[in-house]
């Protein structure tokens, strides 16, 4: 492949007659300014792992002034809303049962005398689970409200016997680094621009050579003595700078509609995207080499997409999947891409850490991109 | 090889599995020809036609087209046709200019050329007032005829038609074959497939393709005698009901 200025500029007649057909396309201006903004702006607020509103319903055998000053506690907490009373057992599971309520605490008799005379007593919770995740949180809350009413009854109960230390208590103050407050959207947003940028160049330049296949252009194409290199090279250069121009305007969007930091040098999101696309726009390729319409090559890239989305640690933390899972997602560019851009944007990585995941796209690159190009041929 | 010779086919061969798609076929073509290509639909006339312009590898036989060897030198060939096809080849989202400067300069031609050569067609055609229009707004026989024009942007040697007419009323087709005739006169060598058998007749020699083998080739004058018939569509029924 000889880069001489003939060379070049096939491939510049092919770039510009992209060009000229993308900004044509009256679908495809929106698809690159209004869905992005879109995506970011719901998936960001929706995608969140914080469970709101709890309804809790309790059943309170004591009776007492400890046990109301528990359930109080519940009812002074922004997570949860309180649906009432239940007197036995068996009418909070029928209210759980019938959706009424997601937990229900109860409170033993004897509550308060067993505090007070054996320092201990026990509590039963019952969480409505059909949402597993949501559960999980839900079941932190309540801990977390019980045992800062533990704490305080501790207070209550030892105020007279400072000598009485030998109930020692360790305390532990979490502090959450690179996202203080826990902000779902800082934590969201960079991964969302990751889906954005893949699902639209992978989407766009496998579909957009499959419809010269089905229009007919394509067979003209190669009865041109074109090379097969400058026209893989002015097809998809196009798309590779619609992906970069995607992940600039998705990071603006982030920065200025959610304050999601940007600790790191965006060169080296530039330097891993650059790479990180052609791993996509080779695998479009690769596919519309196989398919005949653009339906075809559409199923394809979206069951690629969705398992590529859902095992790529954007959603489920992929150190809880199982083992094989795991295995699986070393495969999977998004993961690398997920990694990278949230390292350098909230914790200010560099190119030293980010070095195993660009050594690790870099070879998918190169390997799609090869196959692609021996899979396309001019002649049958 | 006689340098007057545009296509020189020996015992071409093209097998699917154990399918003979084309069964050794062999045909001479001369500088400036118009040579009509037929056969009922499945006989063979694209896929003899793919090998020719270097899109399929023969299976065996020899074939040389402007000079060069469909083997070896597939990328000079295509640098000396030009091709229209049945599926209409220009861009429907570009216009009648952008789609002469899309095709040209992917034949390597200076901008210059281009516009020369785009004048020269639209004038020709007499379409000025539509030549900034987007292809896909103007009716199909205007895009025949665009695509043949466009086709011819490189000055190819030799020129494949593959059923160019398809779909199109009579008058275009007559229009249409004025454009081919005068190509002819330039020098221009013409080999085209048609289903219609008055196309035959404007044809200077045709041959006609049954189950993969050339049954027939001479001047439709010649052909109509030999069989004792008055038109070539009574020849091409002779020939093709066997």
């Amino acid at each position: 492949m000889r880069l001489s200025g003939k060379n070049m500029k096939t491939i510049l007649i092919i770039v510009q007659k992209e060009f000229k057909q993308i900004f044509r396309n009256k679908a495809m201006l929106p698809i690159i300014f209004i869905v992005p903004i879109i995506q970011i702006l719901i998936l960001s607020y929706a995608a969140t792992f914080e469970v709101k509103e709890v309804r809790l319903g309790y059943i309170d055998n004591d009776k007492s002034s400890y046990s109301r000053d528990l359930i109080s506690k519940f009812e002074v907490s922004t997570y949860f809303t309180l649906t009432g009373e239940y007197t036995s057992q068996k009418e909070g599971q029928d209210a759980i049962q019938k959706g009424k309520t997601d937990v229900i605490l109860e409170i033993p008799s004897n509550f308060e005398r067993n505090l007070i005379k054996e320092k201990q007593t026990a509590l039963s919770v019952q969480i409505d689970a059909i949402n597993g995740a949501a559960a999980g949180v839900e079941n932190g809350y309540i801990t977390q409200i019980i045992q800062g009413f533990n704490n305080k009854i501790r207070m209550d109960l030892m105020p007279y016997q400072p000598q009485q230390q030998n109930v020692k208590r360790i305390q532990f103050t979490p502090s959450f680094w690179y996202n203080q407050t826990l902000d779902y959207k800082t934590f969201m947003v960079p991964g969302i621009i990751v889906i954005l940028v893949t699902m639209i160049t992978f989407f766009l330049s496998g579909m957009n050579i499959v419809r010269e296949k089905e229009i007919g252009t394509l067979e003209q194409m190669n009865v041109t003595p074109i090379k097969k290199h400058q026209f893989i090279i002015g097809k998809l250069l196009p798309f590779w700078i619609l992906g970069i121009f995607i992940l600039f305007f998705g990071m603006n969007i982030g920065r200025f509609l959610f304050d999601v930091p940007l600790l790191g040098s965006p060169v080296w999101i530039l330097l891993f995207s650059s790479i990180y696309i052609l791993v996509f726009l080779g695998m479009g390729f690769f596919i519309s080499n196989f398919t005949d319409t653009q339906q075809q090559a559409m199923f394809i890239a979206w069951f690629f997409v969705v398992i590529f989305i859902l095992m790529s640690g954007l959603f489920t933390p992929i150190e809880s999947m199982p083992a094989w899972a795991q295995k699986i997602t070393e495969f999977n560019p998004v993961r690398y891409f997920i990694e990278v851009i949230r390292m350098v944007m909230l914790k200010g990585s560099g190119l030293k850490d980010i070095m195993p995941q660009l050594i690790k796209i870099s070879i998918f690159a190169v390997v799609m991109n090869f196959l692609a190009v021996i899979s396309y041929r001019k002649t049958t | 090889m006689n340098n007057n010779k545009s296509i020189s086919v020996q015992n071409l061969t093209k097998k699917f599995g154990n399918f003979t798609a084309v069964n050794a076929i062999s045909f001479e073509v001369e500088k400036g020809e118009i040579f009509g290509f037929l056969g009922a639909n499945g006989a063979g006339k694209t896929t003899a036609m793919k090998m020719l312009i270097g899109i399929s590898k023969p299976t065996s036989g020899e074939a040389k087209v402007a000079g060069f060897d469909v083997y070896k030198d597939t990328e000079k060939i295509k640098k000396n046709i030009g091709y229209m096809s049945q599926k209409f080849a220009l861009y429907d989202d570009l216009t009648v200019r952008e789609n002469a400067r899309f095709y040209g300069g992917i034949y390597g031609l200076s901008k210059k050329q281009i516009k020369k050569k785009t004048n020269e067609f639209i004038t020709e055609l007499g379409i000025a007032d539509i030549a900034d229009n987007l292809v896909g707004s103007l009716p199909l026989g205007w895009k025949q005829k665009l695509a043949f024009s466009v086709s011819l942007i490189h000055e190819p040697k030799v020129v494949f038609l593959d059923e160019p007419t398809g779909g199109v009323d009579p008058i275009t087709r007559r229009q249409f074959w004025e454009m081919i005739y005068k190509q002819a006169d330039n020098g221009t060598t013409i080999f085209v497939t048609t289903h219609y058998m008055d196309e035959a007749e404007y044809c200077d020699r045709v041959s006609i393709m049954v189950e993969g083998k050339i049954e027939a080739l001479d001047t439709p004058e010649n052909l109509r005698k030999q069989y004792g018939v008055d038109s070539m569509n009574a020849v091409f029924l002779k020939l093709a009901r066997g």
